[in-house]
This record gives C-alpha cells, structure tokens and sequence, in this order.
C-alpha cells in the first residue's frame, strides 16, 4: 500500500512541477487572436456595429463569439474573412448585398455650416467655414456618421453608379435548382 | 527492421484506430470539417499519442511493475495523458492562437480520446519493448491522421456538392465515413 | 520542326467554310463613325479635339494617358459631331466615352511622320512610333503593343512567336490576312524583333489553314531567321501561354508571363499594325472583321475602319436572314454577347458573329453528374466541376484557392459538359467577384492609413 501512495504522490509532484513550469514558459499576453481579428476590420471607428469603436468588437468576436456580420463599411466581404478566421459558418441571412453609396454635397444648399466635416473619419469630407463643401469619393467609406449632422439636407447618399470598367457578370443560375424547377 | 515496417503498416492500415478498432472517433466526426483543422488536430494527436505512449510504457515498465502496483495503470495512465495534453495545449495557444480557437473544446478533449488510452493501454497487454510502443504509438498517430486527413477533404467536397437537405451535414458524413471504413476493410490480410 | 502538345483542349468544329476562300472586301465609307475612347487596357484616351472641329484621317483625336494606355486617331476626314456617351462593344449595355465623326468623303490624311528603316531604327524609335500609332493587341486582348515591345528592357527575351493560330471557330480574318497580306506582315515582324531586341521569331499557323502556311512562308524566304510552324488544330491553341508551350514546350507559371520564359506572343494582325505604323507612318485606324454566322446572308471578311457599327457590316452582307437566337463579338467560344447590332467596331474586334437556333448548343441545364469531362478538358488544369460546385454555394474564395484566377474563361469546358452546365459563366462570375474584392482591399488599407493620419492630426492639433 505505501508503494501505491507513495508512487502516486512522486508522480502528481513530478507532472505538477512540469506542468507549473511550462505554463510560466508559455505563457501568452493578452490574446494576439483579438488583434488579427481587428487587423481584418476597416479600422474607421464608425460605431454602426453596436460596439464603440473596430477594438471592443473584435473582443466580443474572439471573446464573446459576437455574430462576424455587423459591419456595414466592412460588407459581405470582410464577414467572410472573419468567419475563416474564426473557423465558424457564415450566416449571411442578416446582411443584404447593400447597394454601395457615397456621401455627396448637393453645392446649391450647403451652407458652410462645418458641422459634418469634423466627424469623418478619413478627412474625405472636406470643408472650411462659410465655403462650400465637398466629398472626396475614392476615400469616403459610407460610415454615414455625417449625414444627420447636415441642417440643410444637402448631404446625402447617393448610390455608386456601375462603368463598364467596374461591371461584372451576375451569378448564373445554380444547375441543381434549374433541373428540380423544371 | 522488417518487423517494425510491418508493425508500422499494420498498425496505420491495416488495424486503423479509427476506421477498424473505432477508438477515437470524438475528434474524427468533430474536428474533420476543414482540411487545416484536420492537420492540425492530427498533429496535436500525434504528439500526445506517441508522448504518452512512451511515457506510459516507462511508467509501466520501471515503476508499477517493479513495486507490484499494477492496479494503479488506468490512474496513472490517465494522469499522465491529462498532464501531456495540458502541456499540448499551452504550446497551441502560444504558437498559433487561430488553431487553438478552430480546435476549441476537441483539443482538452484528446484527454478522454480513447485512442489515446487505448494505445497505451494496448502496449502493455501486449508486452511490447521500448521501440515496439515507440512505433506502436506513432504508427497508430499516423493512421489517424491519415484517416483524419481523408475524411476531411472528402467533407470539404460533400459542403459544396448537391446534397438533400435532410441529409445535409452530419447523416451524410456518418454515412460517407462508413463507406471509408468499408474502403480501409481492404487492407485486412496484408500484414498476415 | 518538332512541336509540344498541348494540356486537355477540346476539338472544336471550324465553321470557316463559309468566308475562308472569298478575299477581303473594303467597306464603303459609312454614315457615321462612332470611335470610342476606350479600346484597349489600361487607362482610357483623353479627347484633345473640339465638338465642331473638323479632324482629318489619322489625326490624333484622344491622348493616352499613363503607361498603359493607347491614344485614337480619327479613322477618316470629317467633323466631330459629338464627344460623350454612347453604347459601348460590351456585354453590359452600359455606355462608354465616344467620339462621333461624320465623314466629309474627301478622306483626306493628315501629315504622317517618315518611314522608319528597319536597318537604322533604334528599338526605341520603332517603340516610340507604335506608341504613337496607338497599336494595341489585335487579337482581342487589345493590350498596348509599345508596352509589350519595350519588354526586352525588364525581361531577358530570346523569341517573339506571331499568332496565327486563329483556334475560334468561324473567324477568318487573320487567316485572310496572311494569305492576301503576307509580305507587308513578315516586314512588321522583323520591325518587333528589332523592338524586342530577339533574333529569332515563329509564326505559328493551325494544321487546318495549308494555303496561309505556304503564303508565309513564301514571304518569309529561304534561310530565314522567321520560322513558319504548324501547330494541331485544336482550341485554344490561339491562348498565348499554350502557343508558347506548343513551340517550346515551356509553360508558363501561374500568375506569370510568356516573357518570364523568354518569348513573347503577338498577333499576325499587330504585326501588319506594326508595318503600316513604322513603313507607312499611319496609325491604327481600321482592321479586317469576320462577319460570319448562317443568319447572314452573305458571310464574308470586311476592311473596315474602326468606329463603323456593327450594323453597317450586316447591311453589306446583305442583312439577316432570320432573328438571330445570337449576336456575338468576337468567336463563339470567348465572344461578348450582343444585345444589338448598333455598337462600334473597335481595335480588338475580330469578328461578328450572327448564330441561329442550330448553331448553339442546347441549352437545358441538367445537374452536375461528376462526370469529369470539364476535367480532362481543361487547358489550364483546373478542375471546373469542384469550381463551379464552390462559386454555386457562395465560396468565391474556396475556388480562388483551387486556383480559379488561373481560369482563362476559354470555354472548353461548356463545349464538353453532357449537362450543358454554363460553367465559364460561374467563372467569370466568380472572378469579376474577386476583382471586386481585390479593390475593397485596397481601399479599406488605403481607409485604414488616412484614419491613422486624421488621428495623429487632431493629437498635433490638441483635439480629442
């Protein structure tokens, strides 16, 4: 009996010694997960996702496991970055093919008021007081965080027109779903 | 050097873990949705397998045997392949944090994977020596593995293939896993 | 001399007979021209005429702008009538940048620059006269032949190989080019030999087209160091990177270029551009078009200059003899689908294709049965059947992994599936998807740098 204890307790002391070493050696600050998740995020601040800014959400994503399709500036594309790098589904269910829009300055009602230009986030809405303002449309990133502040209404969202260098074909019918519909 | 080619084939092929001895199958059904994931659990079972094998028969052979406590194998066994799978899993964390969070809960889990326990277990029931469970281990690791592998590529294909919807996920990855068993039935003759 | 096969391909049927042995036949001046500004890759010409102003034959009426780009001269003397939209060659329907002339008849050319002699022109020199010329790809790539002639300075070359393949079905106008025009294209050839800086060059003719192979190789002589050399008849021999490995027996990496091997690939078109930028100092203002297809009354190969609408080439022929069930620019296996006639001829417009019911294969899609013709078939060793499963289930990304950039859209895949699944659709699909994805990038880096910096701004500024 004293050899089974004992042989026992030898072997919990050894693995617990072992073990407390490894783990002091090993040891991972914070979760370097969080930050390649928010590496994947546009990074703009804008908030549409419910959480105060790209950080808190790739928390909740990592920590949380928050659904990866609350992006809006983001879209379907970086949902599904998101979605491989968590490994889990994609459930796109809540997100529609939103029609890509910009902000615009309607230049007949803007009225120099500069109340919208402080809040962008990329400086692609530009302004100075009493003169008119303008969007730069390559930078704008759609956060819309600027349209409410307008006290004229000429700012707005306007959808990005399609060229024929920036059109591509449409997804032709699934061929099981053409043969079951016949 | 001819036998332990011959343990090595009978023991990856011929007698799977897996797909013939349906030890371990927790992971295999769990862990087999992406390639990537598949490697990865596959290596991590590997390293614990052959680890703890080794680990066991040492355990076996110079401390229970000798001191007449053969009673205390299964405890001892599993205390010792709980503290390799503990070590396992802070070396995931460290090295690479998107494994550790594909593997999730499968990856503790390899603790009460029965292959594990089995393999160890089967070493000393069949009297190896020291090279013979050393092989033993990873030759069972790799058949695993390479079971693993398979099944994974062959349910990356089913995701994206025209599949009922009653069928769709789990029933048709049993019922393709049981064909594969069927496949790996060919292999019964080859080591004697 | 010994040539390579090529991987998978499918024999197609020719089709030719019917504009194959009749010669090419100029265009009567037409009413109106229609020159879009935009004919080739890269960035579009910019206008540098007025509305009103009056433009003579092979003026320049766009500027290219950037490193890739082509600048347009006016096809013929007349008045620019109007500078904006107007339908655009394109299967989109949507409306590109156009010139429109309307010709005064008197055809009367503007001052050309002076021969160039193949002996003293320095490569640069006949790069620079290209350029100028606005020569670009003929065989529809449409790519800016002075950027790929100046290649020799990034890349080591050792051949240029001319593309007289002409693989599509029904197309005959190179092959009516080598044969009327053989002489004047060897003399291009040697002009992008010099350009490239190579001593050696192939024309590579298919096994079916014995009359254009004799022409060549007549115009090209005895001890030459342009080789004429047949290549199988099978489609697409005309894809650049199978005609190298066909000649070589190279192939050329993914993601990489013919000129990584050491040789680049031009059309027998480009080449008689070529000789009519460098010899006769004109620009590339019209081409040889195909109009083919058994609802046209009378098929045959037109000289036509660029900017004439499709329509105009139908009246010639004799107009429909039935609703077409399809109009097509280009061959029937890589063609941009037409929704009507009333678009213009551009550079890369190799032919006019008007198909009857018959002529198209059918077109009840049944399910994948796993079969793996498409498999076998493929030239670029992709496997569509997996592709096309992944694209349908919305994983773009999973057939960008199985290697779906690398598809060159042949279509030899849809001409061999038993269940006439429209796999090249799903293709094209998929990748106009990751060209999207590609710019959202790109654009969300470009998001990422400007947000940092209107941070740091606002901490110089004391804000916050």
């Amino acid at each position: 009996m004293v050899e089974a204890v004992l042989s026992l307790t030898v072997l919990g002391v050894i693995l617990g010694v072992v073990l407390g070493l490894a783990s002091r050696f090993f040891k991972v600050e914070g979760n370097p997960l969080i930050d390649e998740v928010e590496a994947l995020l546009p990074g703009i601040q804008c908030a549409q996702c419910g959480y105060p800014g790209c950080r808190p959400y790739s928390e909740a994503i990592v920590n949380e496991s928050e659904a990866v399709t609350l992006c809006p500036p983001g879209g379907i594309s970086t949902a599904a970055l998101l979605a491989k790098k968590m490994g889990v589904e994609l459930n796109l269910s809540t997100m529609e093919e939103k029609e890509k829009t910009i902000a615009f300055v309607d230049e007949s009602l803007c009225i120099g008021c500069t109340r919208c230009f402080q809040v962008c986030p990329t400086d692609s809405l530009l302004g100075a007081p009493q003169q008119v303002h303008t969007v730069i449309p390559e930078v704008c990133t759609s956060c819309e965080a600027c349209i409410d502040l307008c006290p004229t209404g000429a700012l707005r969202m306007v959808p990005i027109e399609t060229t024929v260098r920036t059109w591509h074909w449409h997804k032709p019918e699934s061929p099981g779903h053409q043969a079951r519909t016949r | 050097m001819q036998e332990y080619i011959m343990l090595i084939i009978a023991t990856a092929l011929v007698n799977n873990v897996v797909l013939v001895k349906f030890l371990g199958l927790c992971p295999f059904m769990g862990v087999s949705n992406k390639i990537d994931s598949a490697i990865g659990m596959g290596f991590a079972t590997t390293f614990v397998l052959t680890l703890s094998a080794v680990a066991s028969w040492a355990l076996s052979t110079f401390v229970l045997e000798p001191l007449n406590v053969g009673f205390l194998r299964i405890l001892t066994f599993i205390l010792v392949i709980a503290a390799v799978v503990q070590f396992t899993e802070l070396f995931v964390k460290k090295f690479s944090p998107m494994l550790y969070q594909i593997l999730g809960i499968f990856l503790p889990l390899i603790t009460t994977n029965c292959a594990v326990l089995g393999v160890a277990l089967l070493n000393t029931q069949e009297s190896h020596t020291f090279m013979q469970s050393l092989i033993y281990g990873m030759a069972s690791a790799l058949g695993f593995t390479l079971v693993m592998v398979i099944f994974a590529g062959l349910r990356e294909r089913l995701a994206s293939a025209d599949v009922p919807e009653s069928f769709a996920g789990a029933p048709i990855g049993f019922v393709t896993a049981g064909v594969l068993a069927l496949a790996f039935l060919g292999f019964a003759g080859l080591a004697g | 001399m010994n040539v390579f096969g090529i991987r998978g391909g499918a024999k197609v049927s020719g089709r030719k007979e019917s504009t194959a042995e009749t010669p090419i036949e100029k265009m009567p001046m037409p009413r109106m021209l229609h020159v879009p500004l935009q004919q080739h890759i890269g960035v579009p010409a910019v206008p540098i005429v007025s509305v009103g102003s009056r433009v003579r034959k092979g003026q320049l009426i766009a500027a290219s702008k950037g490193a890739v780009s082509a600048p347009v001269h006016a096809p013929t003397s007349g008045f620019v009538t109007r500078i904006g939209d107007y339908l655009a060659p394109h299967p989109s329907g949507l409306p590109v940048l156009t010139l429109s002339l309307e010709p005064d008849g008197r055809d009367e050319w503007a001052e050309l620059p002076d021969t160039l002699q193949l002996e003293t022109a320095t490569p640069k020199e006949i790069a620079d006269r290209v350029s100028q010329a606005g020569v670009v790809g003929m065989g529809g790539a449409a790519f800016p032949s002075a950027v790929k002639l100046s290649m020799g300075n990034q890349y080591e070359l050792d051949s240029l190989i001319l593309n007289g393949a002409e693989c599509e079905p029904y197309l005959t106008c190179d092959d009516r080019l080598m044969r009327e025009r053989a002489e004047e294209t060897v003399v291009g050839t040697k002009f992008m030999m010099k350009a490239l800086g190579v001593s050696k060059a192939f024309i590579a003719i298919e096994d079916n087209k014995a009359a254009s192979f004799k022409s060549m190789q007549s115009a090209c002589g005895e001890g030459s160091d342009i080789e004429v050399v047949y290549v199988p008849a099978r489609y697409p021999m005309g894809s650049s990177k199978h005609l190298v490995q066909a000649i070589t027996g190279r192939e050329t990496p993914a993601n990489g270029r013919t000129a990584d091997l050491g040789v680049i690939v031009n059309n027998v078109a480009t080449a008689f551009a070529v000789y009519e930028a460098c010899c006769l100092g004109r620009p590339l203002i019209s081409r040889i078009v195909t109009l083919s297809g058994e609802a046209v009354s009378r098929p045959a190969n037109y000289e036509t200059l660029i900017g004439t609408l499709a329509a105009e080439l139908m009246k010639q022929s004799g107009g429909l003899t039935e609703e077409p069930q399809q109009l097509l620019m280009g061959g029937p296996m890589m063609g941009q689908p037409l929704q009507n006639l009333d678009v213009p001829i551009v550079k890369g417009t190799s032919g006019i294709l008007a198909l009857r019911r018959m002529e198209i294969p059918e077109q009840n899609v049944m399910p994948c049965i796993g079969c793996g013709s498409c498999v076998t078939v493929c030239p670029a060793g992709l496997m569509p059947m997996a592709m096309m499963n992944k694209i349908d289930h919305d994983d773009v990304d999973g057939a960008d992994d199985i290697g779906l950039r690398d598809c060159i859209s042949c279509g030899s895949c849809n001409y061999v599936c038993p269940s006439h699944i429209p796999l090249v659709q799903f293709f094209n699909y998929g990748k106009g998807k990751l060209k999207e994805q590609d710019k959202d990038k790109i654009r969300h880096d470009k998001i990422k740098v400007l947000t940092e910096a209107r941070e740091r701004r606002l901490e110089k500024q004391g804000v916050h």
